[in-house]
């Protein structure tokens, strides 16, 4: 399944937690069971992610990493 | 002819890369310093004075006297930059031509991007510190909340540290009993630094001090007392505290040489702009993954001034930031701890005790014949 990201977000070289709180603001502009992809190279961001997305309700769908880039991809809850 | 170095700001970092250079160089620069007030303000007083632990006039120095003789002091707000005619232009008119120019502009709050700040109060200004004072000493139990509005802001440890001596200050006033202290922290834990975090989490467990998790402070309704994330989470308060949005000066934006929210592009170890070679930039000032605060600019202030006088020499420049911070964090009773740390090495911070806590309180009265002169590494 190819999944259909609406939002890209880099927060490459961003120090924790800026890749969190750019997320949340960028969340705000999504509609429910839109997907956005984030990506980010603070390691920090490995258990963040996880976190938050449980804390807020919002599905971690994907989590890559390739040449030191984390990549997650979220999906607004509805 | 001496060679002109301009430092445009009066505080930690620029007032201490002046004299470094100045002392450094001698009559071979001719060192000014732009500064808008000609006050030298000591803000991690204003935590001390919010908490009627200290008084306000303790923390302003006429920055002259702060000053090497031979530094010209000019107290008038830079405009604009022209980083390819190498000159800044005055509030009050005309122009002041440089060879290098020290970027120690610092941060600006935003208070004004959260709507409903008006109903809240913070201790980010001496202004809004004296506010705060007033409005707890008149406070007699409730809900006191303190959020974090923005981010990147201003030493990182202060909210942690506000919310422990505020639970302190409550017991100390007899209205603890009837009150709740609670942190809103951006993150899943109270602080950034997972080491400190883990040493602060028990001690708010012990004093029962609430933190509530990734709550992003996006606005206030100041007619129901609420306060509600970016999450979507709204709290109520009796007494809300925020830290304000930050951004970088008007200057810096004004010119074109910063990013989105006015920090500059800087080099991490040369601490130069990224797109111009004789413009350095320290402090709050920089877009650097690290902490703002005055031990930031305080380390970095002696690598751009040595940087500068390798250049104007023609020599080499050898001198390199590693990331040095060093940071105290009050935890209330008496007691600290410190955080220091660099780039490659994160913070292993001691239990927290009475030594840190006199640490703090020794640098704190000793800061002005002691950091501005670079007496202190």
């Amino acid at each position: 399944m190819t999944l259909t990201i609406t939002t890209q977000l880099d927060c490459k070289g961003l120090a924790c937690p800026m890749p969190i709180v750019k997320t949340a603001q960028a969340m705000k502009t999504l509609r429910p069971g839109e997907l956005i992809e984030v990506l980010a190279t603070d390691r920090g961001a490995l258990r963040d992610f996880v976190a938050w997305a449980k804390a807020t309700g919002n599905r971690l769908v994907e989590q890559t990493e390739g040449d030191g880039v984390l990549r997650f991809v979220l999906e607004k809850k509805g | 002819m001496p060679a002109r170095v301009v430092v445009l700001g009066g505080g930690v970092g620029g007032t201490l890369a002046a004299n470094l250079i100045s002392k450094e160089l001698g009559a071979e620069a001719k060192v000014t310093v732009v500064d808008a007030t000609g006050m030298h303000l000591y803000q991690p007083g204003f935590l001390y004075v919010a908490l009627d632990q200290a008084n306000a006039r303790w923390l302003t120095r006429d920055e002259r006297t702060l000053l090497r003789k031979q530094v010209d002091l000019v107290v008038d707000e830079a405009k604009t930059i022209d980083a390819a005619a190498q000159t800044v232009a005055l509030a009050r008119g005309g122009t002041l031509p440089y060879d290098y120019l020290v970027l120690a502009t610092g941060s600006r709050l935003d208070r004004d991007a959260v709507p409903g700040y008006a109903d809240t109060h913070d201790f980010y200004s001496l202004d809004g510190a004296l506010r705060l004072r007033e409005a707890l000493r008149r406070f007699d139990g409730g809900r006191i909340l303190l959020g974090v509005a923005g981010i990147p802001y201003k030493c990182p440890p202060a909210p942690v540290e506000f919310v422990l001596m505020a639970e302190e200050y409550l017991r100390k006033r007899g209205v603890r009993k009837n009150s709740s202290v609670t942190l809103l922290s951006p993150l899943n834990r109270a602080f950034t630094i997972e080491s400190a975090s883990k040493l602060v989490q028990p001690i708010f467990d012990r004093r029962g001090i609430g933190l509530t998790t990734f709550f992003n402070v996006e606005s206030v309704d100041a007619r129901a007392r609420t306060v509600t994330s970016l999450e979507g989470e709204t709290a109520e308060y009796d007494l809300l505290i925020l830290v304000p949005p930050h951004k970088g000066a008007a200057v810096v934006m004004d010119s074109g040489l910063g990013d989105a929210g006015g920090w500059i592009p800087t080099d991490r170890n040369t601490l130069t702009h990224t797109a111009h070679e004789r413009i350095f930039a320290i402090g709050d000032a920089t877009d650097l993954p690290i902490s703002k605060s005055g031990s930031t600019a305080h380390f970095e202030a002696p690598i751009v001034a040595s940087r500068i006088a390798s250049f104007i020499r023609g020599t080499a420049p050898k001198a390199a930031y590693g990331g040095r911070v060093m940071c105290f964090l009050e935890t209330g009773g008496g007691r600290a701890t410190s955080l220091r740390f660099d780039y490659a090495h994160p913070p292993i911070p001691p239990q927290p005790s009475r030594l840190w806590h006199w640490a703090k309180w020794i640098f704190n009265r000793a800061y002005w014949v002691t950091v501005p002169q670079g007496r202190v590494g």
